[in-house]
């Protein structure tokens, strides 16, 4: 379990990764001092990441006393079992793979898979709202009182669904199509560690045009 | 206590399930006076009873414990390990160890089935692509399994459950794409000729003979040879 002489390093991204933000807002909400080692955007991958994270070689990483842990939801589960208070508890997965179809709106290259992506966005959309609904209605958000392991996971992608709805000149939480969610993702946004770590629209927006799309129009998507 | 599994006769994901379910059943819900009941579907009919309890996408599997519905199986295996506090408990207590399970099974879930399909659907260059790739993730999986007995260490966990439901898919693959596990990999061969001496296991998982002629009617439903 943890204790005083603990070493937490997070190693992220410099662009507003929602995986990154993920572990972020959960380090954050349990209180935990931790070292934020950037990986530079475009640059070679540090010797560091290569070898915390031989598999993917992909942020996030979390090495706690010099042990790694990779993929975001694994670690979100590592810290909340063992930085156990203050809350959020985990709390049961749903089905979330739908998550990167929402950038792949701004990343990839046709008509044809635009429109995939945004079809799956919106029936992903659509079961959240659904979700929300049948199991949270009347709660301020899906951990509850509190902001939890849910909250969490989607959340940190709210910064870029608004950006790409700029980007993309298009609604994606539409208050009239996901009206729980709306509201949800206004007191989302409004929690302060959130405020510290979830981008500004404008900045991705500017992120994207100026860095991003050249970035990944050279190259597969990457996380 | 009532479990209900909504199974399928396909080997893979809904295999995971069944095996901690049916060890579940053995001495756990089934002392309490509870019941498993597998339930068989047709390749590729809908079960119109999942469909209510389960939001999204309706896949296989499904647990259904006591009215309420759990989906994905490596959710569904962690589930089970913690409601029937059986021991040894397929995840281990140690937090860092658990995100090391949780990492490999993830991996199999990520890895394992994708390359799979690839190596039975597709001809040519991108089949071989994807025998190289089945490979090198194989490979992976041998180096951190080690000299261990299980991925669990002494005692069968969560990464065996993750992984051992493919091992019927290795006839397969090997056929299909020209290949043999044993001679790439020895260490997973037997490693799964361990897993087969456990009861849960044999009871559980299909004939790899069995797995071939259903990947056959599958390659006829969608038109490759």
């Amino acid at each position: 379990m943890a204790a005083s002489g603990d070493e937490v390093k997070l190693l992220g991204r410099s662009w507003g990764c929602p995986y990154v933000i993920r572990a972020r807002i959960a380090l954050e909400l349990k209180g935990v001092s931790y070292d934020y080692v950037v990986e530079q955007l475009g640059e070679k991958k540090s010797e560091l990441l290569l070898k915390s994270n031989p598999v993917y070689k992909k942020v996030p990483v979390l090495i706690h006393n010099d042990r790694p842990i990779c993929e975001s939801a694994i670690i979100l589960q590592y810290i909340d079992e063992v930085w156990p208070e203050p809350g959020p508890r985990y709390f049961p997965r749903i089905h979330m793979n739908w998550f990167p179809a929402l950038l792949k709106i701004i990343k990839v290259k046709t008509e044809k898979e635009k429109a995939e992506a945004l079809e799956q966005s919106f029936v992903g959309l659509s079961l959240l709202e659904e979700t929300y609904k049948k199991s949270f209605e009347g709660k301020a958000f899906f951990g509850g009182d509190n902001v939890g392991y849910l909250d969490i996971i989607f959340g940190s992608f709210l910064g870029w669904v608004k950006a790409i709805e700029k980007i993309s000149d298009i609604k994606l939480i539409d208050k009239a199509k996901f009206p729980l969610l709306a509201k949800w993702a206004e007191r989302f946004a409004s929690v302060a560690t959130v405020k510290e770590h979830v981008p500004k629209t404008d900045e991705l927006v500017e992120l994207f045009s100026k860095v991003l799309k050249d970035i990944w129009n050279a190259s597969a998507p990457n996380n | 206590m009532f479990i209900y599994l909504q199974d399928q006769p396909r080997p893979d994901a809904a295999g995971r399930v069944g095996e901690p379910v049916r060890a579940a059943g053995a001495d756990g819900a089934g002392g309490e006076g509870g019941g498993v009941r597998v339930r068989g579907g047709e390749p590729g009919g809908e079960e119109p009873a999942a469909a209510p309890v389960q939001p999204g996408p309706k896949k296989i599997p499904v647990l259904i414990h006591d009215g309420k519905p759990v989906c994905e199986s490596l959710i569904i295996v962690e589930y089970i390990d913690e409601v029937w506090d059986k021991k040894p408990h397929l995840l281990p207590a140690d937090p860092y160890l658990r995100a090391q399970a949780r990492f490999w099974a993830d991996f199999v879930d990520k890895k394992v089935y994708d390359c799979g399909t690839r190596l039975w659907k597709l001809k040519g260059e991108e089949q071989a692509e994807a025998k190289k790739e089945m490979i090198e993730i194989l490979k992976l999986l041998a180096a951190e399994l080690g000299d261990k007995t299980y991925f669990g260490g002494d005692a069968f966990g969560f990464v065996d459950v993750a992984l051992v439901p493919f091992t019927s898919w290795f006839y397969s693959y090997e056929t299909c794409a020209g290949f043999s596990v044993e001679a790439e990999c020895p260490e997973i061969v037997a490693w799964a000729k361990r897993c087969m001496e456990r009861e849960s296991v044999k009871k559980t998982l299909y004939d790899p003979e069995k797995v071939y002629e259903f990947v056959c009617f599958l390659k006829k439903r969608y038109g490759v040879e």
